[in-house]
């Protein structure tokens, strides 16, 4: 125990006994755990209590900056910067203004949906403690792991390690910072 | 009695995964494809076939860029020809992979699962393709900056945002970087999954660094899951508009054959068409070659090979519907414009041969015999591919070669220069496919893994062919009970 540890690791078989670990684990105290799968488990955000992202939120606004953007960007082009007629047409003939300020929505929602997503997610991060242990390699394959950091405020080497043993995993591994 | 019932879900719900699999089965299984180290003796023959076709559209463009689009046979009165007729092919057959990616999510089809992957790739390479067309046709590509992208440039000048053309500008790009988008977040989890599996240093470099340290964590699914829905909820409209929006280049405009109201929604249909054929032409190899038939199984070719028989339909309609518009306009230029197509013009032949192509081979898929067969099913696939090039053929120059003055008419004939140049892109997008199959994986591994049995949390897959099945239809529910709600 000289190196510091980021935190312990259980591997289980399956994603029901995952799920069933990580709610266990919530019940106990512990709070910054994490859970690693090869597939999203939709029971896993309520065992671990995640919130609900704010991401759709950014998304809507997202979405109505490219409207705006789209809509003062073609009324000055149009009808500040260099207004031109064109068949006789009034100068903000705004319907026409209409699929381009639209593109630009889907645009700008699109790029928050992805971008807001990765930054959220801490993304893209090439190292990260848990890749330290080998086995870990199989959670983008078929193995489910359950973490928990060494940051939490009830962690404590023996004990959280007797309780994740308690959980029958298949093996709980030390995670090296 | 409960055998019964899982016989009568399974023919409701046929398995979207036959054989026996488990998660590591179907990581391996379409992992291998690329990470195996020997490349199959077919894929270096078709690489190698479409690569060389694809010089076709090098030696075309690099004699467009140095003599000009005079070596295209375009003229007055038909200056839209080839390139506009196969932009909106390539656009057209583009379609089908977001239909799959984001409208088939939205409404929960669950066969989507084993295809949106490579649709998605091919809408991408179709896209880019297409929008080669118009943007060489302007001549000057290099120039072709400030015509169609509002920057503030040195001569104060700047777009005209009333035409459809600029409209056209914003739909393809935007579809491009959103499809673009789709495809590579949906990639990011499998090239994690190709990382962790890879031997080979290069590979997993290569791996490593496209998945950007993707680690499975539950709270990076969480918010992966609302950006992925996210983004299928807003490529729906996309979709829709972008079609749409190629179809007001036309119909904004004044010229018999053109002016229909009809065509924005006939053109989001016949893209659909196209697009379904192109993965039906795509998938039917690949899944032999590839022995993916446990993932694409014969029910997907049926599904698709119905949604081609709905959208050709409404296709159909759509001709009949163009033909009705122009009798009952009473207007003498569009009267004469459906005369002049279907029948006393100098193309009739085209239009006829749509009709072949486009209405009379799809009738073949009301029957069950070339519904399931996937050489009848490949067939009409081609046929519908051609139809539809056909019929952008038929809209643009029948419209065109007699417009309003007798004393403009022309005849259109395309050169050697139109023809390598599409025969080129189509070597160019195959190229790319190839390269696609080789290195990314071609169907997306974690959504197969979502409909194996064990992704299923707390065996409530066997409580419901238990016990909410057997409910279900002892009260004979006209809807069958929903997969979905049983399991969350």
């Amino acid at each position: 125990m000289d190196k510091k540890l980021y935190g312990l690791m259980a591997e289980f078989d399956s994603a029901t006994e995952l799920v069933d670990a990580a709610r266990a684990t919530r019940d106990a105290g512990y709070r910054k755990t994490d859970a690693f799968s090869p597939f999203p488990i939709h029971d896993i955000d309520e065992a671990l209590g995640i919130k609900r992202s704010i991401l759709p939120v950014l998304v809507f606004f997202g979405g109505i900056t490219g409207l705006l953007l789209g809509i003062s960007l073609q009324v000055f082009v149009h009808y500040i910067d260099y207004p031109l007629n064109i068949g006789g047409r009034p100068y903000l003939s705004w319907i026409s203004f209409v699929p381009p300020a639209y593109e630009l929505t889907i645009l700008l929602a699109g790029f928050t949906a992805v971008f807001g997503m990765l930054f959220l997610n801490g993304l893209p991060r090439p190292y990260h403690p848990v890749f330290n242990v080998p086995r870990f390699a199989l959670a983008t394959r078929e193995k489910f792991f359950l973490l928990i950091e060494s940051a939490d405020e009830i962690y404590d080497y023996d004990d959280t390690k007797g309780f994740l043993e308690g959980l029958k995993p298949q093996e709980v591994f030390d995670v090296e910072e | 009695m409960a055998k019964d019932l899982k016989q009568i879900h399974e023919k409701i719900y046929p398995p979207m995964v036959e054989g026996e699999h488990t998660l590591a089965t179907v990581s391996d299984k379409i992992g291998d494809v690329t990470l195996k180290k020997k490349t199959p003796w077919h894929w270096f023959v078709g690489f190698g076939i479409s690569f060389m076709v694809a010089q076709l559209l090098l030696f075309s463009v690099v004699t467009l860029l140095a003599k000009g689009i005079g070596i295209w046979g375009n003229n007055q009165p038909v200056g839209w020809a080839f390139d506009i007729i196969n932009f909106v092919w390539w656009i057209g057959i583009g379609h089908a992979g977001t239909l799959i990616s984001a409208i088939l999510l939205l409404l929960n089809q669950k066969w989507r699962t084993s295809i949106n992957r490579f649709a998605e790739a091919m809408t991408l390479f179709a896209v880019a393709c297409a929008a080669m067309f118009p943007l060489l046709h302007t001549g000057r590509p290099w120039l072709a900056a400030y015509w169609l992208f509002p920057y503030p440039n040195t001569m104060g000048i700047w777009p005209q945002f009333r035409s459809p053309l600029i409209w056209d500008v914003f739909a393809v790009s935007t579809y491009a970087t959103i499809s673009l988008l789709f495809w590579y977040v949906g990639l990011i989890p499998d090239l994690a999954t190709l990382r962790d599996r890879a031997k080979n240093k290069v590979f997993k470099f290569f791996y490593a660094a496209l998945s950007w340290g993707w680690r499975g964590s539950a709270r990076h699914w969480h918010r992966y899951e609302i950006a992925y829905l996210l983004l299928a909820g807003i490529s729906t409209p996309l979709v829709l508009s972008v079609h749409s929006i190629v179809s007001f280049d036309f119909s904004v405009s004044q010229v018999p054959g053109w002016h229909a109201t009809i065509f924005p929604p006939y053109f989001v249909a016949g893209a659909i068409f196209a697009g379904f054929a192109m993965v039906l032409i795509l998938c039917i190899p690949l899944r032999v070659w590839y022995n993916m038939k446990d993932f694409i199984t014969d029910t997907h070719l049926v599904y698709m090979g119905k949604v081609m028989l709905a959208t050709g339909l409404i296709v159909v309609y759509g001709y009949a519907m163009e033909a009705y518009f122009g009798w009952y306009s009473s207007s003498q230029y569009e009267v004469f414009m459906v005369k002049n197509r279907i029948w006393e013009g100098p193309y009739w032949w085209s239009y006829w041969l749509l009709i072949i192509c486009n209405g009379l081979s799809i009738q073949l898929l009301w029957f069950k015999r070339f519904r399931e067969s996937p050489f009848w099913l490949f067939m009409i696939s081609i046929v519908v591919s051609i139809g539809m090039w056909l019929e952008r053929f038929v809209i643009i120059v029948t419209s065109l070669n007699r417009d309003f003055l007798p004393s403009s008419w022309a005849m259109y004939s395309p050169t050697m220069f139109d023809w390598s140049m599409f025969v080129g892109t189509i070597g160019f997008f195959f190229t790319l496919l190839y390269l696609f199959v080789r290195f990314l994986p071609v169907i997306s591994i974690f959504e197969v893994r979502t409909l194996l049995p064990e992704a299923n949390v707390h065996g409530h897959q066997q409580d419901f062919e238990e016990n909410v099945l057997e409910v279900e239809y002892t009260y004979e529910r006209t809807d069958p009970p929903n997969k979905e709600d049983a399991e969350s």
